[in-house]
């Protein structure tokens, strides 16, 4: 399989990444670890004149964990997220998403700011980052500005990211209380069949806060509101259960494909989001 | 055809200088340009793992990654583990367990399993599992594969504590 062919443009910094962008417009796309854009390029799905590659570019790599946010740079692995202890300690549940995504090899060179900004209704990041509130950082000519995860997806492969931009940087609220990370997958390296992300906040026996949303379900990830709303106020039992799954089926909009026909996806995604809730609630 | 740029990269200790087309893929240099044969093509669609190298201390698939990507880098190939006359010790261990019948995606495993043991030198049987989950095998059905790294990792903690 051999790809068309490209220019290989390796800027050191922001500005000259920029200036690739600015030149060539549509023509140009950025890659981080490129296991999304590589296996497209060589099925000639996808077709880059001037393909920028940013692994030279200085301060993308950090996990930055502060007292109240945690800022993990584009280029952080996944393996990185699996790796590093300071992180875990404050956000459990990026390190279970991450084990879930892909194979080892994959995960040395897959990044987060890839897997949020490509747009794949099958990435496990975006729906992730939409549980958690977190904001992406995008850079263009006119500067840096912030876009909610929650609003940033629009279609498949279509997000709030200009041609021009570049996303630079996740941050995420630290977040509190139970979590859980559920997917379901045919096999080692698929996509999901169904995933929840999910993290609940316990008050004596009440959830007095839930966040929940679904990765490859629609043509973007959906943060369900409702399905939250369902749980708080209750000591969550199976009637509380019950309506958040029913709100959950409301908002999703599956289509039938290789992973199964609708009905299945719609059972999957009941399923998995029950367990998540489960095990969120077990921790919280 | 794009212009061909300045490739600078390091296989198995060797340094190696061409001029490339930037799409050229890593195990394609590594297989036809400098006919180091080890890593395998399998599916060449980044799931099976036979054509994993070792860059820069990350188990790669050298099938996803473009050779402008890789340089700079230092590559680690099977061939860059041992030879014939003196076998890694995953190498002897997966001839004498029986790790492998076909043998088409022996290097990738190998080579995969050496960087899970440096990061995790007495893994369990589930750790070797999820570790070598990127590799895929269609013939031992990866129970002889799980003893031949088992008997590695005590084979080579047992060589460390006899050298400290």
């Amino acid at each position: 399989m051999i790809p068309a062919a490209f220019e290989y443009h390796r800027p050191k910094d922001m500005a000259g990444v920029l200036a690739v962008l600015e030149e060539h417009g549509d023509d140009a796309r950025v890659m981080a670890g490129g296991h999304s854009l590589i296996p497209m390029m060589k099925l000639r799905m996808a077709d880059v004149p001037h393909l920028i590659d940013l692994q030279d570019v200085g301060g993308l790599s950090d996990i930055d964990v502060q007292s109240d946010t945690i800022r993990i740079g584009a280029l952080v692995t996944q393996h990185d997220i699996i790796t590093n202890d300071a992180l875990t300690a404050v956000a459990p549940i990026l390190r279970e998403a991450a084990l879930q995504i892909a194979d080892p090899q994959v995960r040395y060179m897959g990044t987060v700011g890839g897997n949020v900004a490509n747009g794949d209704p099958g990435n496990d990041m975006p729906g992730l980052m939409q549980c958690l509130d977190a904001s992406f950082t995008l850079v263009g000519p006119n500067g840096e500005r912030t876009v909610a995860a929650r609003e940033f997806y629009e279609a498949a492969y279509m997000t709030a990211r200009e041609d021009d931009e570049v996303l630079t940087a996740v941050v995420i609220p630290v977040p509190s209380g139970g979590y859980a990370y559920e997917k379901q997958k045919r096999k080692i390296g698929d996509y999901a069949t169904a995933a929840a992300a999910v993290q609940l906040i316990k008050q004596g026996d009440t959830c007095v806060h839930a966040a929940i949303a679904m990765t490859n379900l629609s043509d973007t990830p959906i943060f369900s509101e409702d399905a939250g709303a369902a749980l708080i106020g209750t000591s969550l039992d199976d009637a509380a259960l019950k309506a958040a799954v029913a709100a959950m089926l409301n908002d999703i909009d599956p289509t039938e494909d290789n992973r199964g026909p609708i009905a299945f996806k719609k059972h999957v995604a009941g399923v998995i989001l029950r367990r998540a809730i489960e095990r969120a609630w077990s921790r919280a | 055809m794009s212009k061909k740029m300045h490739i600078q990269i390091n296989v198995n200790g060797k340094d190696q200088e061409f001029l490339a087309e930037p799409r050229e893929l890593l195990i394609y240099t590594l297989r036809e340009r400098l006919n180091i044969t080890g890593p395998h093509i399998g599916c060449e669609t980044s799931h099976c793992g036979a054509c994993t190298v070792t860059i820069d201390g990350k188990s790669v698939k050298a099938c996803t990654m473009f050779v402008a990507q890789a340089s700079g880098k230092s590559i680690t190939t099977i061939e860059g583990l041992g030879d014939p006359d003196n076998l890694h010790p995953l190498q002897s261990a997966f001839k004498e367990h029986h790790g492998l019948q076909c043998g088409y995606c022996t290097p990738g495993m190998i080579t995969r399993a050496s960087k899970l043991l440096e990061e995790n030198p007495n893994p369990t049987e589930e750790e070797i599992r999820f570790g070598m989950a990127g590799n895929i095998c269609r013939c031992t059905g990866y129970q002889n594969i799980v003893k031949s790294i088992q008997a590695a990792a005590a084979e080579m903690n047992a060589a460390q504590e006899a050298a400290e």
